[in-house]
């Protein structure tokens, strides 16, 4: 980067200062501060909130909330990935629509988006109706598991789409000629060349999806009915309804930890290095 | 020069972000309020603008704690909060509120008595009454048998699957302490430890823990028993003629809400005003056919619709009041709290 180019990134970084380091520093001080001494004049410091998180309660909440996360991460790869397969080897002139039509629900509130399936999976909503209508029971559709990752999925899906559409539709199409060339047949082809190619593009959908699953608290309480509770909901609720900004910051710092462990690793599993340079 | 004009750019982005809150230059008093969402017939709001020559910059919040975290953060000063009691007792104690000077709201007189001088403003310095309410249950008639009046009603197996409770943790510990007969300000872990095993008991058989839904949920047919506080109740039998409303009989909360100047108002003799216009008993009775809560304005109650006056979600009777308690402040304790309702949500 030349000198002069240099001066281009100062209004970043007084935004990336202000906005990202400076709340995660931030976060990081009350998580390890105690609760009444949140002035300057009398701070003092604590691992206590780290130490009150090793409660095997709180210890369940984070694993369920990776559970969840994880189930919902693998569903929008086994939908997404064929669907983007399918998306980049249409011809180009419906390729642009169907990606429109991908994104599109993109474009509505997120919370609109979730508050429609409640309609849809309600005691009264429109598969019950229906059901009821053919004069068979109604089930219990609303308000479980289930629900919950019907609604991630549902949400996330894009997330895992792109990517894996990006890189596999930036792909050297003569590599793929050359593998049949050399007498692969197209299975072979797919598992040998395409696939592992495309990992760029699947290991950044995964960290896409994975992420806001595991720390999403508007589809848990929707459509989980808050029966359970997660990572994102007890983050929530320590922040507005117990004033634990505290405990709330160390959990929140816990979390980053997570994520950036599990990040590590998937960049670990990542065959193409280049390509995972360029993954954001 | 390219570097000076990108540095020109950087100092001035710090200059907006850091100032971008300058006052504003008006001719006009302008009166900050602060107060739940749907929670005041707006025309009143325009009124005065009008009658008194004033500006009022309107704002809401969800639930006390994001009006405490606001407050506390002095982002804006308030000239007039509206909230809860536990909420109002704790910024009392922490003196963020200013006393009142009752001189200027001659319609105090028409307050009830027994709404002034509540736990959190025991000497009735700091605060004016706006609206109270009770925490009871909401049923449909046409799916639970009888006329029950007790809590048991939340824990009937009969009912399984079509039960809300709420997903805020002093109301659904309370309505479990009720009902084993305990204090729903306790801090007696063992008292606490029992409730949160009885929730853990009913956990099967509800449907879900939400707090806005439920009004919304009972009037679909939805759902058949509901936690519910006594106004959402009151509103949601006006939309659907099968749901009825009962303040158990072991005992439950009542809540007042109340008016206070904020002590770093700006313009509080304009509060004070506009309290008092609040107060009127006409102002009074429209903003009760718009928020549906009980009133505390001695005339007032005389005067509305006699569906309301015959409710007893909105009028109940005195032996019901004579057995609620208030939910107060528990400072620290309220940890005890948060860790029983998660550990309740994460059976």
């Amino acid at each position: 980067m030349g000198n002069k180019q240099k001066y281009l990134t100062y209004p970043y970084i007084v935004w990336m200062f202000i906005f990202i380091l400076l709340p995660v520093a931030l976060v990081f001080l009350y998580s390890i501060t105690e609760k009444e001494s949140n002035t300057i004049k009398t701070i003092s410091f604590t691992l206590e909130n780290y130490r009150l998180f090793f409660d095997p309660l709180y210890i369940g909440v984070i694993l369920r909330s990776l559970y969840l996360a994880l189930i919902s991460t693998l569903f929008c790869l086994i939908l997404g990935y064929p669907v983007a397969y399918f998306i980049s080897k249409a011809s180009p002139s419906y390729r642009n629509t169907i990606l429109m039509l991908f994104i599109l629900p993109m474009w509505m509130n997120m919370l609109l988006r979730t508050y429609a399936w409640m309609t849809i999976l309600g005691n009264n909503g429109l598969i019950n109706t229906f059901i009821s209508w053919m004069g068979l029971p109604k089930l219990n559709l609303l308000y479980n598991n289930a629900a919950i990752i019907i609604g991630m999925v549902y949400n996330f899906l894009p997330f895992m789409v792109l990517p894996i559409y990006t890189s596999l539709s930036k792909m050297d199409k003569r590599i793929i000629e050359a593998s049949y060339d050399l007498g692969a047949d197209s299975k072979t082809t797919f598992r040998k060349v395409i696939l592992p190619l495309s990992m760029p593009g699947v290991i950044s959908g995964i960290i896409m999806v994975f992420m806001p699953a595991v720390s999403s608290f508007v589809i848990p309480r929707l459509l989980g009915g808050n029966k359970q509770a997660y990572i994102g909901t007890l983050i929530e609720k320590l922040f507005l309804v117990t004033g634990n900004w505290n405990f709330g910051s160390a959990i929140a710092i816990i979390m980053m930890l997570i994520i950036l462990v599990s990040m590590s690793v998937m960049n670990k599993f990542d065959i193409d290095k280049e390509g995972s340079a360029n993954l954001w | 020069m390219k570097k000076n004009v990108l540095l020109i750019i950087t100092i001035l982005m710090v200059l907006i972000i850091l100032g971008g809150c300058s006052p504003q230059q008006s001719e006009k008093v302008v009166l900050n309020i602060f107060n739940y969402g749907e929670y005041i017939d707006t025309d009143l709001i325009d009124e005065f603008e009008s009658k008194f020559d004033v500006s009022i910059n309107y704002e809401i919040y969800p639930t006390p704690e994001d009006m405490y975290t606001k407050v506390k953060s002095g982002a804006t000063s308030y000239d007039l909060i509206i909230s809860s009691d536990y909420m109002i007792e704790r910024l009392i104690n922490e003196g963020m509120v200013q006393e009142i000077n009752y001189d200027n709201i001659p319609n105090y007189q028409y307050i009830d008595d027994n709404f002034k001088k509540q736990p959190y403003d025991s000497e009735g310095k700091y605060t004016v009454p706006y609206f109270w309410g009770t925490l009871g249950v909401i049923y449909n008639t046409e799916i639970v048998e009888g006329t029950p009046d007790s809590w048991d009603l939340l824990w009937d197996e009969k009912y399984a699957g079509q039960i809300l409770m709420m997903d805020s943790q002093r109301d659904s510990l309370g309505a479990a302490l009720k009902k084993l007969g305990y204090s729903l300000n306790t801090v007696n872990p063992d008292e606490l430890e029992e409730a949160k095993q009885l929730l853990i008991q009913q956990k099967p058989m509800v449907m879900a823990y939400v707090v806005d839904e439920v009004r919304d949920m009972m009037i679909g047919d939805e759902a058949a028993i509901a936690l519910l506080w006594s106004g959402e109740a009151v509103a949601a039998m006006g939309e659907n003629e099968k749901l009825n409303y009962y303040v158990p009989v072991e005992g439950s909360n009542i809540w007042v809400d109340a008016m206070f100047i904020p002590s770093d108002a700006k313009n509080k003799e304009v509060a004070e005003k506009f309290i008092n216009f609040l107060c009127e008993k006409e102002n009074t009775l429209r903003n009760i056919d718009y928020v549906w809560y009980s009133t505390v304005h001695t005339e007032a109650i005389k005067e509305v619709e006699e569906f309301l006056f015959d409710n007893p979600g909105f009028n109940p009777s005195q032996e019901t009041i004579n057995n609620t308690e208030m939910f107060r402040d528990l400072g620290t304790n309220i940890n005890l709290y948060d860790k029983v309702w998660t550990e309740v949500l994460s059976d």
